[in-house]
């Protein structure tokens, strides 16, 4: 596994051997120095960690990240029954369901549009690409501060007023209605919908002119015609990446909620929005628990696949449909 | 034609103008007195200009935001180009070199791959615990330099670098190490500036990672400052958005600089999927 093997000696044939045995020495020793810093670091901060990981969630690791105080599953169960946890594991998912499409079809629609422009693509462009400079505390810190603070003067309670909402709404604190889902869906939206309208514009700028006009000859002459049975199935590959790639992220989410959120997860009361990284967050850093937080890590990364696996599997079948239809 | 043209202008106008107001509130808002944004009616832009949010910004000693700046142009400017070349050497290595581990190697590497990398926060925090690098540059540093999928990337682009060239090179006398560093390297600059500077942007975007190592103020980056500064009982409005001002202007300038660099690095980092 390790590329530490030096070349075998061959012992018996001392001549030919030695000879190839130098002409190999150089390779093996440009491998090794190209290789190893690499290598090592994976295999410190992926497999070391990893695997430590794995066994510290099997032990009562409380305040400690030593091994020994072996308790099965006890990490495990206690984590699948703890309503926080499996909440967190609701939130995520449902917040999944909303900006995986959200994103989706704003990312795709932007990208067709600004294909279609003449002039002034490369603003536009720029303008839709621009968020992803931005951190998420930095959105977080405008979303609640400013776009949807709960003062009269927010930008989103200004413009409830003027639609004739006369008290100002707090967007952030309000559970019932959940209006908090809006803020936390329109901040990662804003920031991460330039990145994969970028990937869309590249995918269509890749489909052969030719195709457009070969369809237009059959009598395919509206846009809409021509999106459904050139556009859409030529950026198959990558729509399934970009779904691929919004589920692990939207997966993770860590930062939006963390500081939008912040009062209410110090328990001051509003939503619990608490996503799984959150909670692991506490678990690990707060309480010290260092086994349940680590338990949690190794189910949310099943999850993740588990979620990716299917994905897959339902693009499969979206193509045997296409194929047969 | 002319007007369907028209029409995609209008929504395309229609779609840029929420894109771009969170830009004109950063500035606004930094540019406000503390009165004024604190007041209860809508202003379109600051009656009189006021910098006094960027002097509270960096004169607020509990959150050392100059420090904070300084930290993360270290950890951004170190860890970008540094990642990129050790990806850069692995992949030269697997991709040119032939020998009987290069397989066994290839796949160590990208088994790593498979694993979300939030999700193991916890794990890599115990080992980098252990090795005292809680509060430490090198703990905040160290574990964001080895990217599996970089590596992936310079695999196949030395798979598809031309044979003749290194062919010269050896007539030349050079070694692996010497067509490395002589050829395959200088010749990659275009792929070693994509990733390089997406790696430079992701460190100094990042959040998790530092609010997890970096717990001391001392060692806190500029996102963990802004997320105090944004989570303290009494918010001094103009201060927090004119440091979230400075903290986005670099990376927002090089966007515009190096946009079309930024995007081929999008478009391969996009594609793994």
């Amino acid at each position: 596994m390790t590329t530490a093997a030096p070349p075998r000696p061959a012992t018996g044939r001392p001549h030919r051997a030695a000879g190839r045995r130098a002409a190999r020495w150089p390779a093996w020793r440009a491998f090794l120095l190209l290789t190893l810093p690499m290598v090592a670091g994976l295999f410190l901060f992926k497999y070391v960690a990893i695997g430590w990981g794995f066994l510290l969630s099997f032990n009562d690791a409380r305040g400690t990240i030593a091994l020994g105080d072996w308790n099965g599953l006890e990490n495990y169960r206690r984590l699948l029954g703890d309503p926080a946890f499996t909440r967190s594991l609701v939130t995520i998912l449902l917040f999944t369901l909303f900006i995986v499409p959200v994103t989706f079809a704003l990312s795709l629609g932007l990208a067709v549009l600004v294909n279609r422009l003449r002039g002034g693509r490369a603003f536009f462009r720029t303008t839709f690409f621009i968020p992803a400079a931005v951190s998420y505390v930095v959105g977080a810190l405008v979303w609640k501060m400013s776009l949807f603070s709960g003062t009269p003067s927010g930008v989103a309670n200004s413009l409830a007023y003027l639609l004739g909402y006369e008290d100002s709404i707090g967007w952030v604190a309000t559970v019932d209605p959940p209006l908090y889902w809006i803020v936390l869906v329109t901040v990662r939206l804003w920031l991460q919908t330039g990145f994969y309208m970028i990937l869309f514009l590249a995918g269509i700028q890749q489909i052969p002119a030719q195709l457009y006009e070969a369809a237009r000859v059959d009598g395919a002459e509206s846009e809409g015609r021509l999106f459904r049975h050139i556009t859409w199935p030529m950026l198959r590959n990558t729509s399934v990446a970009v779904v691929l790639l919004l589920i692990i992220n939207a997966f993770q989410a860590f930062d939006e909620f963390y500081n939008i959120l912040a009062s209410n997860l110090s328990g001051l009361g509003g939503a619990d929005g608490r996503t799984p990284l959150i909670y692991l967050f506490q678990t690990a850093l707060g309480e010290q628990n260092y086994g349940a937080g680590s338990a949690g890590a190794f189910v949310v990364t099943v999850l993740i696949v588990v979620f990716t696996l299917l994905q897959g599997r339902l693009a499969g079948f979206g193509r045997t449909a296409e194929e047969e239809g | 034609m002319r007007k369907r043209h028209l029409g995609s202008y209008a929504a395309v106008i229609v779609f840029a103008v929420p894109f771009l107001l969170p830009f004109y509130l950063l500035v606004r808002n930094a540019l406000m007195s503390k009165r004024e944004l604190g007041s209860l009616d809508w202003h379109w832009w600051p009656e009189t200009i006021s910098f006094q949010g960027f002097a509270d910004a960096f004169g607020n000693e509990a959150v050392p935001l100059a420090h904070a700046l300084w930290n993360s142009t270290l950890i951004s400017a170190i860890s970008a180009p540094l990642s990129t070349l050790l990806a850069s050497m692995a992949g030269y290595a697997l991709a040119r070199i032939p020998v009987a581990a290069s397989k066994p190697t290839f796949f160590f590497v990208i088994a790593t791959m498979m694993v979300p990398g939030a999700a193991t926060f916890i794990p890599t925090f115990v080992v980098v615990g252990s090795l005292g690098g809680v509060n430490t540059m090198w703990g905040l540093i160290v574990p964001g330099l080895f990217s599996a999928f970089a590596v992936l990337l310079f695999r196949g682009f030395y798979l598809r670098f031309p044979r003749e060239l290194e062919d010269a090179g050896r007539v030349d006398g050079l070694g692996y190490l010497g067509l490395y560093g002589r050829l395959a390297l200088p010749n990659s600059g275009a792929l070693f500036a994509s990733l390089g500077i997406l790696s430079f942007i992701e460190h100094w975007n990042a959040f998790l990672w530092p609010l997890v190592i970096g717990q001391d103020p001392e060692f806190w980056t500029v996102q963990v400052a802004l997320s105090t500064n944004l989570n303290q009982q009494a918010v001094n409005m103009p201060a927090l958005f004119a440091g979230a001002l400075v903290a986005i202007l670099p990376l927002v300038a090089l966007f515009l600089i190096a946009q079309r660099w930024i995007v081929r690095g999008v478009l391969l980092t996009g594609i793994k999927g």
